[in-house]
């Protein structure tokens, strides 16, 4: 047996699977993304038209795809940066050789990423409620009017991504923290010789070391991100003013409420479409500089 | 004696087996499968013994589903071929499985069953299950919507009789604004619920739809009558311009006078009687809606029995649902859920008409009239909703929003608009 054959054996149950069950949904859903297919034509399949890019043009035409794109494209952009840099600040301070008591707070920061959205999402309401929550109380002490986080179309998605970072950044915290402890230790040495500060030494050991693990989490951020779905959901199911429905949202309504599934696998597949553009367009970038 | 011998040998492992080979042979009678949602899915296992001991020859298989998921799980049930025999439908769903061809029509069966009387039932309720003149589901129960409010604050804001039309209820409201200042409201009006501008959309002679459901007909005199008082509500100070996701709790703000009316459906019947403070016991109580000119019309929504085409046990299912709709057990489905009978005998009743809290609904439900009857309804009212936020945020005036609103209307009818011409073109050739 040659080892070419050899080598299709091994990885040909692991490609039948993919093929199996990701290939063929994919290629399913980008051909029900061609058709109307809704609940008349559940009903009687002669109710189904082919409509070719129909769906596609219409999203580009529908105001309110153009402003979920927004409101994801705001979620990403403000949301990701922040978040990162919450879980690199959270991993440089339980790294520091001053900190105390690591494994309890290395355990604290992670907590929120193990809890369940849902179940956080009721306490968050209430902490950020106009008249009762605790965030406008402690405004209030300050002499700062009280806000209607979630009442109002410009606070509501401020307040959705300072729920998204809470919850997320110890997960990136923890690969950061493996990220830095892989790090060695004279690099530090012999920068501190040389007579650097701090800072530079943050700036040009610690960043260029970290380069492929700051990819990496970019990356899987962003990725994450641009799935919100779940914070505006039991937040503030879309509103106010629809000023939280995301891409991915939409198409939760259009496929699983009104049962449009072209509609929604349309909706997906621009998703998709988008997602890998960036993801490329970053790891383009990214070699360019060196860094992979 | 093999089928014992194959339970013997998997018996201990697999339960279910067991229990399926055990019972066959004992049970010989018909199974009737019957889906139920909610609250009502869990009591009505009650009122099943008395139901299987009229009928020996038949036994009912309840299954019990979250409502949250029973839309999708019957959609799902009706493209497998794996329906039940009967479910209680939610009014707004019926069309939906009209069209879809999964609903057996019930006309012969109620025509051939004594002490079923349709002039029983409230009209509006009825008029929810029948389409297209064929009836195909039977009311289980009704809810309607009707001002909750609170009888101190309009007594301390000089008000003595109960507001009849649109602009007695105006001057009430203004009234109690005065009282309550400015952090306080007259009416909550939540801005995330299509139901409130609904009910009062209705009430107008205009219907929502036009041309058999083909067309949005927003922009008729009467729904913008209805939108212009609407936004008057907000503008004048009486309705905060508020959604349900921030008032944590509606009776602890209702018992606080945060607003005097509240529109709501008889299920907080209960829960204000249990939540309301001690000392506010008796200072509320419900209302008819008013309409325009004097007492208005309401959405008549609840659920209603259907029986699905895929079943082959109709007659027996019919029987279930002929023993539900009995006045005695929707009496007694009262007793157990609060839910009002949709038919008018089981209402004389002592526990029903001495209740001071149902006789608005009581009275309400004489008026009730159903939501069109197309598929896409659900989503119209949801664009209803969207864009009732935005008038009452003033991004759109009351004209805007009407066009707007048939705008999006037609673009969801365009579908059913394509399906109806291709079926009568198809049966015209």
């Amino acid at each position: 047996m040659s080892a070419r054959l050899a080598g299709w054996l091994f990885a040909g149950p692991a490609l039948l699977v993919i093929a199996l069950f990701f290939g063929v949904p994919v290629l399913a859903a980008l051909a029900l993304s061609l058709t109307d297919f809704d609940i008349y034509a559940l009903a009687d399949i002669d109710n189904l038209r082919f409509v070719g890019l129909g769906n596609y043009l219409a999203l580009l035409q529908n105001p309110l795809f153009w402003k979920a794109l927004g409101n994801t494209f705001y979620f990403v952009l403000v949301g990701v940066p922040l978040s990162i840099a919450a879980s690199l600040g959270a991993a440089l301070l339980l790294h520091a050789k001053v900190a105390r008591l690591r494994p309890f707070f290395r355990t604290a920061l992670f907590a929120p990423v193990v809890t369940t959205v849902v179940a956080v999402a009721v306490i968050w309401r209430y902490l950020f409620h106009t008249q009762y929550g605790m965030v406008n109380w402690g405004l209030s002490s300050l002499g700062i009017d009280p806000i209607d986080w979630l009442g109002d179309p410009a606070w509501a998605m401020p307040t959705i991504i300072l729920f998204a970072v809470w919850k997320n950044f110890g997960y990136n915290m923890i690969i950061f923290l493996a990220g830095l402890q892989a790090i060695p230790e004279d690099l530090y040495e012999a920068a501190r010789i040389d007579g650097a500060s701090g800072w530079r030494q943050f700036r040009h050991v610690t960043l260029p070391m970290l380069g492929p693990v700051l990819l990496l989490v970019g990356i899987l951020t962003m990725a994450g991100y641009f799935q919100m779905f779940a914070e505006p959901y039991v937040m503030t199911q879309g509103g106010p003013l629809q000023s939280t429905v995301s891409v991915l949202y939409l198409m939760y309504e259009e496929g699983f409420k009104w049962w449009n599934l072209g509609n929604a696998s349309a909706v997906a597949f621009l998703l998709f479409v988008i997602m890998t553009g960036i993801t490329s367009g970053l790891l383009w970038l990214a070699r360019r500089r060196g860094v992979e | 004696m093999r089928a014992w011998l194959a339970c013997g040998v998997a018996g201990a492992a697999i339960a279910v087996l067991l229990a399926a080979c055990q019972r066959d042979p004992a049970d010989s009678r018909e199974v009737v499968r019957f889906w139920a949602m909610g609250y009502e899915g869990e009591v009505v296992a009650r009122m099943l013994p008395e139901f299987e001991r009229r009928h020996p020859g038949i036994r009912v298989d309840l299954q019990q589903l979250p409502w949250t998921a029973a839309h999708e799980k019957l959609l799902t049930a009706f493209a497998g071929d794996a329906l039940p025999d009967v479910v209680p439908l939610g009014n707004t769903w019926i069309a939906e499985f009209a069209t879809l061809g999964a609903l057996e029509p019930l006309d012969a069966r109620i025509a051939a069953t004594t002490g079923f009387a349709r002039e029983d039932f409230f009209a509006g309720a009825w008029d929810s299950g029948v389409i297209d003149g064929h009836v195909y589901a039977v009311p289980w129960y009704v809810e309607t919507r009707v001002p909750f409010y609170r009888k101190d604050l309009l007594a301390k804001a000089g008000i003595t009789s109960l507001p009849q039309d649109w602009a007695q209820w105006e001057t009430a409201m203004a009234a109690i604004k005065r009282l309550a200042g400015a952090d306080q409201s007259a009416i909550l009006l939540p801005l995330n619920e299509f139901e409130p501008l609904l009910n009062l959309a209705v009430q107008q002679p205009d219907p929502l739809l036009r041309d058999g459901g083909r067309y949005g007909n927003f922009r008729s005199d009467g729904f913008k009558r209805t939108l212009t008082f609407y936004l008057g509500m907000f503008d004048l100070g009486y309705a905060p311009r508020i959604d349900n996701t921030r008032i944590s709790n509606v009776w602890d703000e209702f018992g606080k006078g945060t607003f005097s009316f509240y529109i709501s459906g008889p299920w907080n019947i209960a829960e204000f009687r249990k939540r309301m403070p001690e000392d506010l016991r008796d200072a509320w109580t419900t209302m008819p809606l008013p309409g325009p000119n004097g007492p208005g019309a309401s959405i008549a929504g609840g659920t209603s029995f259907v029986v699905f085409k895929q079943s082959n046990r109709k007659d027996a299912a019919w029987k279930l649902i002929a023993f539900l709709s009995e006045p005695e057990q929707q009496l007694r489905l009262h007793e157990l859920t609060g839910d009002l009978p949709p038919r008018r005998s089981p209402w004389a009743s002592p526990a029903l008409a001495h209740d001071p809290y149902a006789a608005a609904f009581r009275d309400q439900l004489e008026r009730a009239v159903p939501a069109p009857k197309v598929p896409e309804w659900e989503r119209i009212a949801q664009e209803m909703r969207i864009v009732g936020e935005q008038l009452a945020n003033h991004r759109v005036s009351v004209d805007e929003a009407a066009a707007e609103l048939d705008r999006r209307a037609d673009a969801i009818l365009a579908k059913r608009r394509w399906m109806l011409d291709h079926k009568s073109a198809e049966s015209a050739q």
